[in-house]
């Protein structure tokens, strides 16, 4: 019988693991994802799994460690946000291009500066094009979800790549709230055994991870590698619907809410998405006919679903929890953008930034978001080519 | 009962604030409600002001914001009252809890208008006839269930009880102390208007 | 599929290669002969050879085969001839002199 409970986001997490049992962990401590190891470590120490803890001196060790356990043959994971994550990017390439399908839960912080502590995408945005699978939360449940469905994806035969699971910092990480947890033998059973079929430690085979190569081959190993992101498509959807036998929850790439046959979209990732729900549940009961968009599934991004599912929408926000200094918005604002124009739509549409180092969205400030939506697709009011949300100014 | 009800906390670092909202949040799991339990971070230090928040629903919560309009609002150290806005967005027909020790005649002045009603508790005095020791958010938890009626305060007085049980199984004095703590509360707590 | 490393070269298609270039098989340098970028190579004077050994383990490139523990001519097919042996020899049993020549 599955067990409802309540916990916040990082015990959730802790909690996949413990079911999970993985055979390596190393990780650093960071705000807000220090939790998650703490956790662990506890869990170890109790007894309770024999995952094997590797305390180490850093990130970029924390990656290192990972990626040596992994290539060995050990199922790997681990745990880090912004900063902590940023001192691992050189490695995060080097997980990523060697194949490896470690799994880490990433609490996702706000790089510095100036310097804090809470929620933002620039951590894990930065790192899109690093190769690893990005699957997003919008809390609790989804998080612990999606951490289970993890391994599955990465260690499939036509993957072999990283998986990181997002959440936002401190608003899903530290916020205890109901969740259901599945019983740990069915959750076993689902994630099952890693067998890879090469593997350092393997007695009877010996392995080169990681060789140099000369500009005739690499070209053709990445080539190799974003196949593999092309078949993670396949591959997530597949185990989203085991998932769903076994649990009853669905996932995709992304989930619609009232979107069918709404007029006026919010695209986003993440926390801000329960909020955007509200707003629009408030704003159908006024006649407005509002919709969301939860992006899950960053990496691989699904821009053909995604431009199917909003052409249809006279006016589109794209809201991003990061800036990306290009001068004309966020990472996910270019990404959805272009996905409407191969879908040869005609919506008009706005990218937001919002949510910056933790800045809290309120369901008024939604409301407000497709109140200008409706304005903008009206030709009433002209938009910059993006703007921030509750700025002051 | 209010289909949902939010609640704001104030303390000071130290002062267990954090966990009385995590403790409201459990123990309203615990019969039944869909909750949210949630601190607001900043750098963590001991002394600064801080806020906490409960979302006690009967219905899935799905915001993620702070609570800008809390039907309740626990002030936990009365010298908060001086420097943060402990009222701000309080609905009128809410309540705000403080643990002072001043007059009700002391206090009013310091809610910024605030028209709604006002319950006044001597936490430390709670505290010291039970426990012994200073430790404001146990009585100040007890005082919020019975204002805010989230739950009955004897069903309240039971899942405490189970779940101080399984946390002070080594220490049953500890145990005592705590639960004549929350019922005191119960007692001592009172509405000034 | 992919192939083993001696069939691997710079007309393989990238549907070929291992994943992330991986090699799954022992001593493939072997297959790499590194003795084309010789351009001085070292010649063995047998005669005044002691088979003192000194120079298999100054060797940066495992080119003096050694068996039943006397040396023999030298794996032109891996020998950079960089003139470490030459140097080192005690006997002046090792000449360097120009390849192709």
């Amino acid at each position: 019988m599955p067990t409802k409970t309540r916990m916040s986001g990082n015990e959730a997490v802790a909690h996949a693991i413990k079911q999970i049992n993985p055979d390596v962990m190393p990780a650093f401590p960071i705000t807000p994802s220090t939790e998650i190891p703490q956790f662990v470590a506890s869990m170890i120490a109790n007894g309770e799994i024999d995952t094997e803890f590797i305390p180490v001196e850093s990130e970029h060790s924390a990656m290192s460690a990972a990626i040596g356990a992994s290539a060995a043959g050990a199922r790997a994971v681990t745990a880090t946000s912004s900063c902590g994550m940023a001192l691992m990017w050189e490695v995060l390439y080097v997980a990523a291009s060697s194949r490896l399908p470690i799994v880490m839960a990433l609490v996702n912080r706000g790089l510095t500066g100036p310097l804090n502590i809470n929620a933002e995408h620039s951590d894990s945005m930065g790192a899109r094009d690093s190769g690893w699978i990005q699957i997003y939360a919008e809390n609790n449940q989804e998080v612990y979800d999606n951490f289970l469905q993890a391994h599955r994806i990465a260690e499939h035969k036509d993957v072999h790549l990283p998986v990181m699971i997002c959440q936002d910092g401190f608003i899903t990480s530290h916020a205890v709230e109901n969740i259901t947890l599945w019983d740990d033998e069915p959750v076993r059973k689902f994630v099952g055994e890693y067998r890879p079929e090469h593997y350092l430690l393997k007695e009877d085979e010996s392995m080169a991870v990681g060789p140099y190569a000369l500009s005739p081959y690499c070209m053709e190993a990445k080539k190799a590698q974003a196949e593999a992101m092309k078949r993670a498509r396949k591959v997530i959807l597949d185990v989203a619907s085991e998932f769903e036998k076994l649990t009853g929850r669905r996932y995709g790439f992304f989930e619609e809410y009232r979107l069918e046959d709404a007029e006026y979209a919010v695209v986003a990732i993440g926390s801000v998405c329960g909020t955007a729900k509200d707003a629009v549940d408030a704003l159908r009961e006024k006649g407005v006919k509002a919709g969301l968009l939860k992006i899950r599934v960053f990496r691989p991004f699904p821009a053909e679903e995604i431009g199917a599912a909003l052409k249809h929408c006279r006016g589109i926000a794209i809201m991003d929890r990061a800036e990306s200094y290009s001068a004309q918005g966020g990472p996910l604002g270019a990404e959805v953008t272009a996905a409407l124009y191969r879908a040869q739509a005609v919506s008009k549409t706005v990218n937001i930034v919002y949510g910056l180092s933790g800045r809290d969205v309120r369901v008024e400030d939604m409301e407000n978001v497709y109140e200008s939506l409706e304005k903008l697709a009206n030709g009433e009011t002209e938009f910059p080519e993006y703007f921030y949300l509750g700025l002051r100014e | 009962m209010r289909h949902l009800t939010e609640i704001r906390w104030h303390g000071r670092g130290g002062q267990g604030a954090k966990t009385a909202a995590l403790l409201l949040a459990d123990v309203a799991f615990k019969v039944g409600k869909q909750v949210q339990g949630f601190p607001e971070y900043g750098p963590e230090r001991m002394g600064a002001p801080i806020t906490a928040y409960d979302r006690i629903s009967d219905s899935p919560i799905r915001v993620h914001s702070n609570i800008y309009n809390p039907d309740f609002v626990a002030v936990v150290d009365d010298t908060l009252l001086h420097t943060v806005d402990v009222t701000a967005g309080l609905k009128e027909d809410g309540a705000i809890l403080i643990n002072t020790v001043k007059t009700p005649e002391e206090i009013l002045p310091l809610l910024n208008g605030y028209g709604g009603r006002v319950y006044l508790l001597d936490a430390r005095k709670v505290c010291m006839a039970t426990l012994g020791q200073y430790f404001p958010n146990t009585p100040m938890l007890a005082a919020m269930v019975k204002i805010s009626q989230v739950m009955e305060t004897d069903v309240f007085l039971k899942e405490m009880e189970t779940s101080l049980q399984h946390k002070f199984e080594r220490k049953p004095e500890v145990l005592e102390g705590n639960l004549k703590a929350l019922r005191l509360a119960l007692e001592e707590v009172k509405e000034c208007r | 599929m992919s192939l083993n490393a001696e069939f691997i070269n710079e007309n393989t298609k990238w549907q070929d290669l291992t994943e992330g270039l991986q090699i799954y098989e022992p001593g493939t340098s072997r297959q790499f002969c590194t003795g084309e970028w010789r351009t001085d190579m070292p010649v063995w004077l047998k005669e005044k050879c002691r088979q003192c050994l000194l120079c298999v383990p100054y060797c940066p490139d495992s080119s003096i085969p050694v068996k039943e523990k006397q040396r023999e001519d030298f794996d032109y097919d891996h020998c950079k001839g960089c003139g470490i042996c030459a140097k080192i020899c005690p006997f002046g049993a090792i000449e360097m002199k120009r390849a192709r020549d």
